[in-house]
């Protein structure tokens, strides 16, 4: 069977784009390329994983220079027609950013940036990042990210409500959403969210930091599981 | 001549300003007692070689929507500064 590929994009300070890429290797079946984000070729993927890390320094905002990286061009289009994009925390602000999600992300609420292990539920799971957690599930995922803090006005709260596109929430471990539980302020304890087409998901916690073992946790693995068997049409 | 674009990024009053919010503990913390309020923004200043002031404003306009502010959680306000 030929291999599957799924593209990885580097921008300059993107800092999880290698852990990315050894979690999506580590599925037989799947080819990880890296797009480098001067490219314009996406290669043929059939999937997009914009990662975490600084992309140009996090300046003026966290992803509002990468949004407009020449590369973003492609996968804003790959994205229209309806082909799958993740975006992974500092991925996801560069999907805000690009407008291929609603909303912002802001200062975290307390000011510091958090590196730790965090609960979060999945309450959508009938997307196609999601179909192989159980609904409701708690899952521990870490995060690190010092600008998480999710804001939209009130109708788009609204709309994401409706339309269940709120997939990922802030926990305690027991699955209660609490204000204790919410490491950043986000509104509503959102993590993550998805688009109303249901093709792009974006997220502050870090799957590929729980996807062996080895690490302490395989909780972030089922996403990309769940992604890769919709890819390959499992 | 160019103009001089003087834009100003503030965080709209319904976001929650973590720096402006440091900023007035320690400026009360001094003793200021009659601080009220700090909000921190950004101030950019951008060099457009136009001729014409409708022009620089309109390109002002545009890039500060585009990539100096983000409308979500952001306002900005422009000024042009003709330099001779």
């Amino acid at each position: 069977m030929s291999e599957i590929s799924v593209g990885v994009v580097v921008f300059p300070g993107s800092n999880c784009d290698h852990d990315t890429e050894h979690a999506v290797a580590s599925f037989s079946g799947i080819k990880p390329v890296m797009l480098w984000h001067n490219d314009h070729d996406l290669q043929g993927v059939k999937a997009i994983i914009l990662p975490g890390g600084f992309s140009y320094g996090d300046y003026l905002r966290a992803g509002s220079i990468a949004r407009f990286s020449p590369i973003m061009k492609e996968v804003i289009e790959f994205a229209r027609k309806g082909f799958p994009v993740l975006g992974i925390c500092n991925g996801f602000q560069v999907l805000l950013e690009s407008g291929l999600l609603d909303g912002a992300l802001s200062r975290n609420r307390d000011k510091k940036f958090l590196c730790s292990q965090t609960a979060i539920r999945a309450v959508n799971c009938s997307t196609i990042f999601t179909s192989l957690y159980k609904e409701d599930e708690v899952l521990s995922i870490p995060i690190a990210h010092g600008e998480g803090n999710y804001f939209a006005p009130p109708e788009v709260i609204e709309s994401l409500e409706e339309h269940d596109q709120i997939v990922f929430k802030y926990t305690d471990v027991q699955g209660l959403v609490t204000e204790e539980a919410n490491p950043n302020g986000s509104l509503k304890n959102i993590a993550g969210i998805i688009n109303l087409q249901g093709n792009v998901l974006g997220l502050m916690p870090h799957p590929e930091r729980a996807s062996e073992k080895m690490l302490g946790s395989l909780d972030g693995r089922r996403l990309f599981e769940s992604l890769f068997h919709h890819i390959s049409g499992v | 001549m160019p103009y001089l674009a003087k834009i100003k990024v503030t965080l709209r009053q319904s976001i929650l300003d973590v720096q402006g919010k440091a900023v007035d503990h320690a400026l009360k913390n001094l003793g200021y007692r009659t601080v009220e309020s700090t909000r921190i923004g950004k101030y950019i200043e951008v060099t457009i070689n136009e001729e014409e002031i409708v022009e620089a404003e309109r390109i002002g306009n545009e890039i500060s929507r585009k990539l100096l502010s983000n409308p979500v959680m952001e306002n900005y306000s422009l000024e042009l500064e003709y330099i001779k």
